[in-house]
């Protein structure tokens, strides 16, 4: 394995590069995310296609694949936002205090990551079904969340916590004191320091941790469908009404609720990138 | 630079090995089934090797899949080479055969309509039946709470629901009475599990519902578990289940399996696999061995899917593609 290092070329139409291997690093980079992620989504479309224009606009605007896909993103879009401030929260217990078992919390989080979904859904269910440690409190007091839309909510925000917590740590880690510190001594309140000072630079990985967690609880299957009861026009998530239609081999009808649902994700994605480049561009001014 | 003659010869033993096993007396079978169905292959397996070795000589090994019905079909659609497949409904089969994998007449190959065995839909109910369920009537009554998967997402779940029908018609004589009632049964349902092992941990584990439609074999097996929380009830009236079987021609002919694929299947209808599949509480097609295990299965009426609905395609048709009976009877409140 000799490589003789050729003379350079000298002529070079592109403005130079100071890192090197660009090219290569560029290539394998296309390559990668072609195999990995274009080239599946090709080939949904592709089933998709499947459909004829009529078929596909009849199954999309069904009254069944429509109430699915308002369980499936008011659902992700709620737990998303209650993320929000439970991530904030403790992302800056994390970062601010010293305690005793913060390592264990720090690792904590990240567990939704790492257990099986459904082995997550069906531990929530045990626990808030009416015979569960929770669920017998609750069910007294009128509060049914196994089987109902709230239990879809509480497995989303469990799956999408870590996303919500490891975005803004970091940031808030490199933020350091003397900024806070500065507004305090310069007389403003806690609340202005928090609200005007700290809130403002932390908003765009707030949003993107928004983003990360509403795009994985969006499409969530495994622990949803274990606490939702899946009641058709209730309960029943889309992802369900895709399993439903590869269920009677109807590749293309299944296909064709996975594109719908890419669609209406792509766009919300695209939404919120766009909110949160506009919150980093306030924060750089 | 070690690595690569490493490989090389790594795996040109891998090679050798492999040839080395094909060529031997060895026989691997794959046999890709459902979900409840895993504790009766563990039993068939090792009794058909030994009948298998002591004719031929030759050792089989049979590796097992199990899964819903729909998906497990699925896999073999997508390439799992199967050589046999044991399946909660024809239909899943059909759908196989639909892609060339086996002859479209691969339900009179073996006896009894392909289905070594047979089940039925009965209730489990909670000890002392305090609901006082007997029929099938009792499921529409206000206030019972009824536990069935859903037939769209599971295998067993169709059982369910064409029990019920083929009762209603029977009682109204109509189709739309038929549709009436399950769709009020239906009503009755507040947790839509997708599959039978998720209907059943709703019902025994959540104690939620009054209710479960279940499997004969799998009520049977709740009963022996937990004899002092539960007990069946069956209903005068039910539909007689036929799961059936079938060799995966093209996979078997591929890997020179398909005499044994046979064979595998034949000996579930021999006395021996037929007590075994009694022992597991699925009703023997063999007569003798039926009456010697008569008592352990609760008396009923049976009605064939043949005689009530005709065949799974058109069944499946009628009721579970979209907007069928079963998408017609939940709409939206």
């Amino acid at each position: 394995m000799v490589t003789r290092a050729l003379p350079l070329p000298h002529v070079r139409s592109r403005a130079r590069q100071i890192l090197p291997g660009f090219g290569l690093s560029l290539g394998y980079t296309v390559f990668y995310l072609s195999f990995i992620v274009l080239i599946p989504l090709a080939a949904l479309v592709v089933k998709a296609s499947g459909l004829a224009p009529l078929e596909f606009w009849t199954l999309a605007t069904s009254p069944r694949v429509l109430s699915g896909l308002r369980v499936s993103f008011s659902s992700a879009l709620v737990a998303s936002m209650l993320n929000i401030p439970i991530g904030l929260l403790i992302a800056w217990v994390l970062v601010r205090y010293e305690f005793p078992g913060k390592r264990l919390i720090d690792a904590l989080i990240d567990l939704p990551f790492a257990l099986p979904t459904a082995v997550a859904g069906i531990t929530l269910t045990t626990l808030f079904a009416k015979t569960g440690w929770v669920g017998n409190l609750l069910e007294p007091l009128g509060i049914r969340v196994a089987y109902t839309q709230l239990g879809i909510v509480l497995a989303l925000v469990f799956i999408g916590l870590p996303f919500a917590v490891r975005s803004v740590q970091p940031v808030l880690e490199g933020l350091g004191t003397e900024v806070e510190e500065a507004a305090l001594s310069l007389g403003a309140s806690w609340g202005q320091t928090f609200s005007r000072v700290i809130l403002p630079q932390l908003l765009p990985a707030i949003l993107a941790g928004f983003t990360l967690a509403f795009a994985r609880t969006v499409g969530e299957y495994g622990s949803v469908i274990f606490i939702s009861g899946n009641l058709p026009f209730k309960t029943e998530i889309a992802p369900l009404l895709i399993v439903a239609q590869l269920e009677s081999y109807n590749y293309a009808g299944a296909a064709a609720i996975a594109v719908l649902m890419l669609g209406l994700s792509l766009i919300l994605l695209v939404l919120a990138n766009l909110a949160q480049a506009r919150a980093s561009k306030v924060v750089g001014e | 630079m070690k690595f690569l003659p490493t490989l090389v010869i790594t795996s040109l033993a891998a090679v050798i090995t492999s040839s080395a096993l094909t060529q031997s007396n060895t026989v691997t079978l794959l046999n890709v089934s459902y979900d409840p169905t895993r504790e009766l292959y563990q039993a068939i397996n090792p009794a058909f090797s030994k009948t298998y070795a002591a004719k031929t000589g030759k050792t089989v090994t049979i590796n097992q899949s199990h899964g819903g019905s729909g998906a497990q079909a699925r896999a073999v659609i997508d390439g799992l080479e199967a050589d046999v497949v044991t399946l909660a409904l024809a239909w899943d089969i059909d759908a196989i055969a639909d892609k060339g994998l086996l002859g479209k007449d691969w339900q009179y190959l073996l006896g009894n309509n392909s289905s070594p065995y047979t089940s039925t839909i009965v209730f489990l109910v909670r000890k002392g039946n305090p609901k006082g369920i007997k029929d099938w009537d009792d499921l529409v009554k206000p206030g019972v709470q009824v536990i069935t998967p859903n037939p769209k997402t599971s295998g067993g779940a169709r059982w369910n629901f064409l029990a019920a029908w083929g009762h209603a018609l029977k009682k109204t004589g109509s189709e739309a009475g038929a549709k009436a009632f399950v769709g009020k049964l239906y009503q009755n349902v507040p947790v839509l599990d997708s599959g039978a092992r998720g209907s059943t941990t709703t019902f025994v584990e959540r104690g939620i519902g009054d209710v479960l439609l279940a499997w004969e074999n799998e009520a049977i097996l709740a009963i022996r578990e937990q004899k002092d929380k539960f007990e069946i009830v069956a209903p005068p009236t039910s539909i007689l289940a036929e799961p059936p079987v079938a060799v995966v021609e093209k996979n078997a002919a591929k890997h020179g399996t398909t005499e044994v694929a046979k064979a595998y299947l034949q000996f579930l209808y021999t006395p021996e696999g037929q007590e075994i599949i009694a022992k597991n509480y699925y009703r023997p097609r063999n007569p003798s061995v039926a009456k010697k295990y008569a008592a352990q299965f609760p008396k009923l009426k049976f009605f064939t899917l043949r005689s009530t609905f005709g065949n799974w395609r058109d069944t499946q048709k009628k009721f579970f593609t979209d907007n069928g009976v079963f998408d017609q009877i939940y709409q939206p409140r």
